[in-house]
């Protein structure tokens, strides 16, 4: 009776022992939401869609390889959840608290640009969720004192400056630039740093001047360009700016230089056949790209996630299109994501930001490190632009990546003459 | 040169207003139609684009014809809010529909013709046709109205519609038409927009406004009176921005046009 007893101890011991471990006989699994609006309409859907795009092949990614596990034995799969924000800032505070209180979603990506993620960077702040900001290049937003809001593009500041460099080396005695930008708030924080960037460099800024988002009509800022004007720079997004390109060649605009935002990168610029020739865009990234391990190893950062070809190769074979510097930013956005879960073990608000926080890491996209001071938390400091132009090979349109000359794959020739 | 284009979209208003007083909210999506037509013509049938403006206008015309039986006649006589509800109605399904198909991605006519320089001035001779095109259905519109026999109906219906249906017009056949010739309008403005401007099916947005502010500028229901709006519209948009900056151009413009409400309420060549 006696040993009876004892054995049924043992036993209750035993199990009570083996029953803490359980969850990693019996691995759970956890699906993270990561929700996001996006512009699936309106006046952004172009760039919009493409980052949509980025972060479902992530998603597919990241799941088919069989999620991230945790050190308790936790699988950590990521699951979507999305509402069209029609390319309206009131549209995205509502959706946000939407998804946190509704949804329950634990991680958030922005919506696609800078004054719309600025929009949603406050409900992500006051609903303790972190936020990864992808198209979203301004800097103020991230000195408004965020403390949950990472960036996952090159702020405006250093946007369009590289260009000016570029216009130093391809005509040394040019002096004048004209600068004509859209009136949104990405646009006006990169102009006007490369105002002030151009004045210290000796340059003088003849015209500078900011139309209305969704001007469709630029005869009245072109007309205003003086004949003597080397460059003529600016521009906002992509519907406007593709606009403006067509209206500058149409107009005969004799400028050694053409430098405009966003839309140059985009595949979809070469629909506008000549007058495409020759404009110079800056990217956050281009399929060209160099960034590698092995490039890691030798600068002594962290390697993470998947390469430039096998990025460049899926998303073709996803969406039947080619990748831009948009889609790479929606794709790296989950990205750090997942290298935060991993490397923090935990989908824990605190213990992701303390990595994110300290995350200094290379990538198909990069280099990606983030401003940790109160002054400028989650700002970008790690990635460079890339300066890429629309040149002539064998009659047909291509993209050339011209500056910085580390990574050039072709020189940079004039606007005009052409 | 922008200004006949302008004046062409708001003698399209205006004269659905000065024939049945109808505030016809859908006008901008037409616009935003003729341009989609002439594009697919364009793209899909090779069509010139100039040429595709004829099978356009006659899209125009039935579309007008369609939207006028099934949204307007019954409300012709109701009150102006129904009407207004109901081409608001058509304006969202236009919107909701055309999102739905063709997306709010913008869209663009390749066919540059290249531009012609005259000293410091350069001028796209796609603006250039886009006038002559403008002032030619302009031309044909004024013999229509005043030197055919439905032209002179829909003067008369326009003028005193219970008189003239007492002198035998068939007054909702005169009204269909011209709410059809009103949408023709639209959409040959939008088509001719179209090939020097990219475009959504949003983009008739502004110039639907527009030609709300020509239409009172140059007095409601007067076709002669949208035309000349039209060209003073056109005319600041292109002056002001050589002595102020650009953005001062709706300031400008709309001062003007409280001017003229304060001065002349009927418009410049509004009735008394």
């Amino acid at each position: 009776m006696k040993s009876w007893k004892r054995n049924v101890v043992i036993l209750l011991t035993i199990l009570g022992l083996l029953l803490p471990a359980a969850p990693s006989v019996f691995a759970a699994e956890k699906t993270v939401i990561i929700g996001y609006t996006a512009s699936r309409t309106g006046k952004l859907n172009v760039e919009g869609m493409r980052q949509i795009n980025g972060l479902s092949l992530w998603i597919d990614q990241v799941n088919a390889a069989g999620g991230v596990k945790l050190p308790d034995g936790t699988v950590v799969k990521f699951a979507a959840k999305d509402y069209d924000d029609e390319s309206k800032k009131e549209r995205v505070q509502e959706l946000y608290t939407k998804l946190i209180s509704t949804d329950k979603a634990d991680f958030l990506i922005s919506p696609y640009s800078s004054g719309l993620a600025d929009a949603a960077a406050v409900i992500a702040q006051q609903y303790n969720k972190i936020m990864i900001t992808a198209g979203a290049a301004s800097d103020s937003t991230y000195k408004k004192g965020f403390s949950l809001v990472y960036q996952a593009y090159t702020p405006a500041s250093r946007y369009l400056t590289g260009a000016l460099d570029l216009l130093g080396k391809l005509d040394p005695s040019a002096k004048k630039v004209a600068i004509i930008h859209e009136k949104d708030k990405f646009s006006t924080d990169v102009v006007n740093a490369l105002k002030a960037y151009g004045e210290t460099k000796g340059y003088q800024i003849a015209l500078f001047e900011g139309y209305d988002s969704g001007a469709t009509d630029f005869a009245p800022f072109i007309n205003k360009i003086p004949p003597d004007t080397q460059a003529v720079m600016g521009g906002g997004h992509f519907a406007d700016t593709s606009t403006f390109a067509k209206q500058l060649f149409e107009k005969g605009v004799k400028a050694k230089m053409v430098a405009l935002l966003v839309a140059p990168p985009e595949p979809k610029f070469a629909e506008l056949g000549d007058a495409a020739l020759g404009v110079i865009g800056a990217s956050q990234w281009q399929p060209e790209a160099k960034y590698s391990e092995e490039g890691a190893k030798k600068a002594g950062v962290e390697w993470f996630g998947t390469s430039v070809a096998d990025f460049d190769k899926t998303y073709k074979a996803k969406f039947k299109e080619e990748p831009s510097y948009h889609s790479a930013g929606g794709y790296v956005a989950g990205l750090i994501i997942e290298y935060a879960i991993k490397k923090s073990g935990s989908t824990d608000t605190a213990k992701v930001k303390e990595v994110l926080d300290g995350m200094n890491l290379m990538t198909f996209y990069g280099h990606l490190k983030f401003d940790n001071t109160p002054k400028a938390h989650g700002l970008q400091v790690g990635h460079e632009m890339v300066y890429t132009q629309w040149q002539k090979k064998d009659g047909k349109l291509v993209n050339q990546i011209v500056w910085p000359e580390a990574a050039q794959t072709a020189k940079a020739i004039n606007y005009f003459p052409r | 040169m922008l200004g006949f284009v302008y004046g062409v979209a708001a003698m399209g208003l205006t004269l659905i207003w000065g024939v049945m007083t109808v505030i016809n909210l859908a006008h901008g999506p037409v616009i935003a139609l003729g341009m989609f037509g002439t594009y697919l013509l364009f793209t899909h049938l090779g069509l010139n684009p100039y040429l595709a403006l004829v099978p356009v206008a006659f899209m125009g015309l039935i579309a007008g014809f369609v939207i006028y039986g099934t949204a307007v006649h019954r409300v012709i006589n109701a009150p102006h809010l129904s009407s207004l509800l109901a081409t608001f109605a058509v304006n969202m399904i236009i919107i909701g529909l055309g999102t739905a198909i063709f997306s709010t991605s913008p869209q663009n006519i390749d066919f540059p013709l290249g531009s012609l320089e005259i000293g410091f001035l350069t001028i796209p001779y796609t603006r250039l046709l886009a006038t002559l095109g403008a002032v030619l259905f302009t031309a044909a519109l004024y013999l229509f109205l005043y030197f055919t026999r439905p032209g002179k109906a829909i003067r008369a219906v326009a003028n005193n519609r219970r008189a003239a249906e007492l002198m035998g017009i068939p007054s909702s056949q005169v009204l269909a038409l011209s709410f059809g010739l009103g949408t023709m309008l639209a959409a040959v403005a939008g088509g001719l927009i179209a090939t020097f401007f990219p475009f959504t099916i949003l983009s008739g947005g502004p110039y639907e406004l527009k030609s709300f502010v020509i239409c009172v500028l140059g007095g409601l229901g007067n076709p002669l009176g949208a035309l000349l709006g039209g060209l003073i519209l056109g005319g600041l948009e292109g002056l002001i921005p050589a002595f102020m900056p650009v953005s001062w151009v709706p300031v400008v413009e709309f001062g003007l046009f409280v001017l003229v409400l304060l001065v002349k309420p009927s418009g410049l060549l509004g009735a008394k």
